[in-house]
Parts: C-alpha cells; structure tokens; sequence
C-alpha cells in the first residue's frame, strides 16, 4: 500500500546514496531571473552544457514593472537580471518567454496553464512557491540555486524523502469562503512550521469540490506551514481542466497518458506518517494579524490574547504585533487600510479576478485606498479582457496592471511604504515583504475585494 | 572547499523565533547576478536604520559579540527558497548556524555552501543563552568527527545529526554536483528504462 507521493517519487529515484540522500529524476524544471544567475554560471566555470534543454522552461517574472512593459525597465539592477536571464537561455538553449511574451507571467500560474505541469511529474524552481503545481497531482517542490545548478547538468537533485501527511477536509465550504481561507485556516492550524519535513496531500469533500484553480491556490500555500510540498490526486476536474491546453499530450498520446493519471491515487488504507482532519463549516473569511503566515484568525474574531501564547514564543509574538500596530485581544475587523493588492502565484489567476469583479461590480473604490490589480500572467489579463471584467472593474474605479510577482515581493517599484496597512492576497506577511516596514494582512480575493470598497477590514458577507 | 571537521569559536546570539529568510536577506538585495557580497547586507533590516546607520541594539553591531557561530531561535530560516540567505550568512564569516530547528530548505542551502547547521534540543539552547549571560566570549566547539557539540562554559555536550553523505562532504570539501555528473550513464539508463 502506498501514498500518491510515494508513487510519484519511488518512479522517479535514479539511485540512493549509501546512507545519504536520493538521486531524483526531475521531469521539468523553470528558471526565474533571481534565483538562477549564479547557477548558470557555475554551468560556465565548470563548461557543461545544459543536460536535457527541453525539460527546463525559463521566464523572469519577480523583478519586472507591472506598468510599461513595452519600455525598458528603468531600474538598471532589475533590468541587469532580467537581461542576464534572456542571455544565459540563449547561450544554454532554453525555452524563454520574456517580458511581454503572450506566455509571461508568474511561473507558477503560466506552468499550469498552459499544460506544461502534469499529473505525475516531478517538477522544481529556485522558488518556494513551486508547492503549487502539485495540485495537477504532482510533486513539486522548491530548491535552492546550487541545486538547480545540478538540474541544469544532470536533470537530478538530491533530496532527502520527507515524510508523509494527509489533511482532510470533510464536508463543504460555507458561502462567501473561498480557498485562500480554507488554506490559511490550516496553516493557522498547523503554525509555520508545523509541517517541516513533511509532504502533504490534501484530501475530503471540501478538496475534492474545488475548482483546479482553487487548488493550485491551497497546494501553493503549503510551504508556509513549512511542508516541503502539497499535493492533490487527479480526477475528472484535472483532466478536463487539462484537456486541450497547449503543451498536454495529443489525440492517442493523451489517452496514455489519461490512462496512466487515472491510477495516481492513495491506495485505500494506507497509513500516513501524519494525519489530520478538518471540518470545512468550521472556516471563516481568513485575515492575518502578525508578521508569519501562521498566525491567521477568523475575519470576526480578536486576536489572540499574551497569556494563550507559549512561553518561549511571546517575546516574538510581541514584537510581531507591535510592528503591525495592533495589541493582543482585540478584533481587526473595521481597522483602517492603505493599499489592497489582487494577484500573486495564490490568488493571481482567472477565477480570483471573477471573485474581485463580482464582489464590486457596481460599487466604487473607497477613495483612500491604492489598489494593484496585477494579473498573474498574459493569459489571464487576455481573459479578464475577453470576458469584459476589465470594464467593470473600471467604471468602480479600479485600474488594471501588467502581470508580474509585483507586491507579492515588491522586487519592482509596486512597494508599501512604511507603516501602512495592506489587505494581500498574496501569501507572506513577512516583515518588509511589501516595501521596508510594510503591514500585510494576508487575505483572499473576496475580503480584499471588500477592503477595496470600505477602506476598512471588511467582512464580505455583509 | 574549506574542509572542517573541529570548530571552536565565540558565538552571536540571535534568541529569536521564526527567523525568515525575508529577514536573512530583505528580497530587495536579491537583485545580484553573483553569490558575491551578500553578507554586508545580512540582516539588513535589523542591522541598519532608514539612513544605512548602524542600530546599536542589534547583535550584529554589538562589538560584545564576535565568532563564526549564530545561534538562533527555533524555526530558523522559514519562508523563501533563496539561496542568498545562505550566501549571506556564509558570507558574512558564519561557519555554524545552531537552532533547536530549522525550515527544511535552508537547511539544504546552508549545507550546500558549507554553513553546518547544527540542531540541538531546547534545553542546549537556553543553556548557551544561560552561559552567555554571564560569560559573553563563552565559547561552543562542534565536532564533525564525532557529531557532537560542545558548552565550554558547561563542560556539557550534546550530540546532533547529519546525514553520513553530507558528512563525507564536509569533511572532504567536496560538492554535490561533482558526485551527480559522475552519475551520467546511469541518469541516461533510468531515462530509457522508463
Ligand atoms: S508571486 Fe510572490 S510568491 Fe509567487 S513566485 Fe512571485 S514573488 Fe514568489
């Protein structure tokens, strides 16, 4: 009897080394601008050529504009990584989709959405965030860059085998509820790094009713319980949202590999090393009110109070309200914000922006607050287009940008100053994460659409 | 590579929790093309105010504490998968990072730039606080032979862990990717046996 995981990772082992770690075949790999410079040029210093250029798909998106792609980025430290991206895949041979291409975006929205991430595969990024793939039924996870030196020479890495955990979540998500709560209610649950050393499928009802792009949401969320990766078994919702996507398998091709997702399951009984179980009416609209992923509550409830928190942490604890300005017991909601940001490789794809949209469709902006719209690639902007979104979102005020990480990271100029508040989508409420002294209060798509209107922490349902 | 099998130093203590990699290295300085530099901007945030003047109370500028060792609080180094968080602390003169635990992928970065992430029980760790506030260049010796760990001001040692491959790594100076490309005719048989 096996997990899904270990399926995956047993067909992919090369070889084990006495005593050490696994030799793991990797089926694709995407290179950033960031967290790839310095392994290109190990590759030069020690003259290898990339090993299986096809398997490795490379696009910048941490460090460019989210307005006037068509120009060259201004800041000539950003625009020097970009440009050393375009240089190191024309020298090695790599797919490239640069800035502006109709395939740019975030790596881990244009991956799924064009059929490059499969069920089944073995997929890594210098990227933390590559957790998200594995809601095709995949494991993927992120490295660090000396290790994507070693993809680039041997299409392997080494990695310890983490072990196993299942999260279950019975029965159905309450109305006005979307995935990024759901996804912050476990990591609240589970704290940052509750889960290290772990690598969690995520399982239930509530799992198995959400969309795949739902999905993608929750199994990206899973590094910030500190899970080396999430996954989801594939069934009828991943085929056909695979179905006809640009780089899936064709015509006979596609019936294999049908053929072959469809045994990418859990055996029934098998015992993981870790397991928990969660009920979906029991979750809120999700906001955070620290400075870690972890400490997140319910929209309506207060923050928690000194006396529940550990010992050994409160100093922490104490420091990490202080810099996001509130005090322990009271409630966040009705709290004044700056800036609300919509986008990311969470909440950055198609379906969040219809979530934004309907929410303020013939409402306006509050007019105290700065508000990014930032598409997570080329392909949502174009349907945010084509379904006329764009359109609604103007007439309340809002403006749309270009797609990039953006906010998420404030690598380019979209950064919160000092000291203001800013409901995010995206998934790390770090100190500084959104410009020096930034507040983040992490959210999904519906409160911060609700933020965006009131100017306040909003409850959506109301 | 520098080989190590014994270390002694003075420590800098860093008794704080969940440390991130944000914190390590704030992503603004993740704009580099080379693993170069990044230790003069290892806790930048923390280290440095608004107008790039030194904040006394930082550990970092604290002339009291000096060594090759940090010894941080649990859950050290959470968050990003960046490397520059370990080129940062191997840059700035760290041989040794020890925490009662550490997020999995920095644990693998640090290794792989020669920084030994040591993992010790939490009560090791409240004794070196303990030591150090009455003895302020009490030192820690780590023994990659025999994988222990030592509170000089205690006498007291404690064992950690490592895998016996990164062990070999460490003591030899060797690297990962040497030993996979030695591995290349049996990468091309698993590619055609699958
Ligand atoms: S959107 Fe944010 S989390 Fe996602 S890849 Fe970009 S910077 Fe990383």
């Amino acid at each position: 009897m096996k997990t899904l995981f270990d399926k995956i990772w047993e067909a992919h082992v090369v070889s084990t080394v006495e005593g050490g770690p696994t030799q793991l075949y990797i089926d694709r790999m995407y290179c950033h601008e960031v967290t790839s410079p310095q392994a290109f040029d190990g590759m030069r210093k020690r003259g290898l050529k990339v090993f299986r250029p096809a398997q490795n798909t490379c696009m910048p998106d941490h460090n460019i504009p989210t307005i006037d792609q068509e120009s060259p980025i201004a800041d000539p430290i950003s625009k020097n990584q970009v440009d050393t991206l375009t240089k190191n895949a024309q020298d090695f041979g790599l797919t490239h989709y640069q800035m502006g291409h109709e395939k740019n975006g975030i790596i881990h929205v244009v991956g799924p959405e064009n059929g490059l991430s499969l069920p089944g595969m073995t997929m890594v990024c210098g990227d933390s965030h590559t957790s998200t793939h594995g809601a095709l039924g995949a494991v993927a996870f992120g490295i660090g860059t000396s290790e994507v030196e070693m993809v680039l020479a041997t299409q392997c890495v080494f990695q310890s085998r983490p072990k196993t955990m299942r999260i279950i979540i019975n029965g159905k998500l309450k109305k006005g509820v979307t995935s990024k709560d759901l996804a912050l209610y476990v990591i609240a649950k589970t704290t940052t790094g509750g889960a290290t050393g772990y690598f969690v499928e995520y399982a239930g009802d509530a799992i198995r009713a959400l969309s795949m792009e739902e999905r993608l949401t929750v199994c990206n969320l899973s590094i910030e319980m500190g899970a080396r990766g999430g996954l989801v078994a594939p069934d009828e919702v991943t085929f056909e949202y695979l179905k006809g996507r640009e780089f899936t398998p064709k015509g006979e091709e596609w019936d294999k590999a049908l053929a072959h997702w469809k045994t990418l399951k859990t055996d029934e009984g098998t015992v993981f090393d870790k397991e928990v179980t969660y009920q979906a009416a029991d979750i809120e609209p999700m906001v955070t009110y620290g400075t870690n992923p972890g400490m997140g509550m319910g929209i309506n409830d207060t923050i928690p109070t000194l006396e529940s928190i550990d010992e050994a942490g409160r100093i922490s604890y104490i420091n990490s309200l202080k810099y996001m300005g509130y005090e322990p017991g009271e409630k966040i909601v009705g709290k004044a914000i700056d800036y609300v940001f919509l986008g990311s490789c969470t909440n950055g794809r198609i379906e969040d922006f219809r979530q934004f949209t309907d929410y303020v469709k013939g409402k306006k902006k509050a007019d105290n607050v700065i508000v990014w719209l930032v598409p997570g690639s080329w392909a949502v902007d174009k349907q945010i287009k084509a379904e006329g979104l764009d359109k609604i979102l103007i007439e309340a005020g809002f403006q749309l940008r270009q797609p990039g990480c953006s906010a998420c990271l404030a690598m380019n100029d979209d950064k919160v100053p000092a000291g203001k508040y800013s409901v995010s989508t995206s998934n790390r409420n770090f100190e500084g994460r959104q410009g020096p002294g930034a507040r983040t209060i992490l959210a999904g798509p519906l409160v911060a659409a609700a933020a965006a209107i009131t100017g306040k922490i909003t409850d959506p349902r109301i | 590579m520098e080989k190590f099998i014994t270390l002694t130093s003075t420590i800098v203590p860093l008794p704080i929790e969940n440390v991130d990699t944000d914190q390590i290295i704030p992503a603004r300085f993740l704009k580099a093309t080379s693993k170069d530099g990044f230790g003069d901007n290892l806790f930048r945030d923390w280290r440095y105010d608004k107008n790039d003047q030194p904040i006394a109370s930082f550990v970092l500028n604290n002339p009291t504490y000096t060594g090759q060792i940090l010894v941080a609080g649990k859950n050290f180094g959470s968050g990003s998968s960046r490397e520059h968080a370990a080129w940062a602390i191997a840059g700035y003169g760290f041989k040794v990072v020890v925490s009662s635990f550490f997020a999995d992928i920095f644990k693998n970065n640090a290794m792989n730039n020669f920084v030994l992430p040591v993992v010790v029980t939490e009560s090791f760790l409240a004794e070196i606080y303990e030591s150090l506030s009455y003895d302020s260049k009490m030192t820690l010796t780590i023994n990659l032979e025999a994988l222990t760990i030592t509170n000089n001001t205690y006498g007291k040692s404690e064992s950690f862990d490592i895998n016996p491959y990164k062990k070999e790594c460490f003591v030899k100076g060797l690297d990962d990717i040497d030993y996979l490309l030695s591995k290349k005719t049996q990468i091309e048989a698993y590619e055609k046996a699958r």
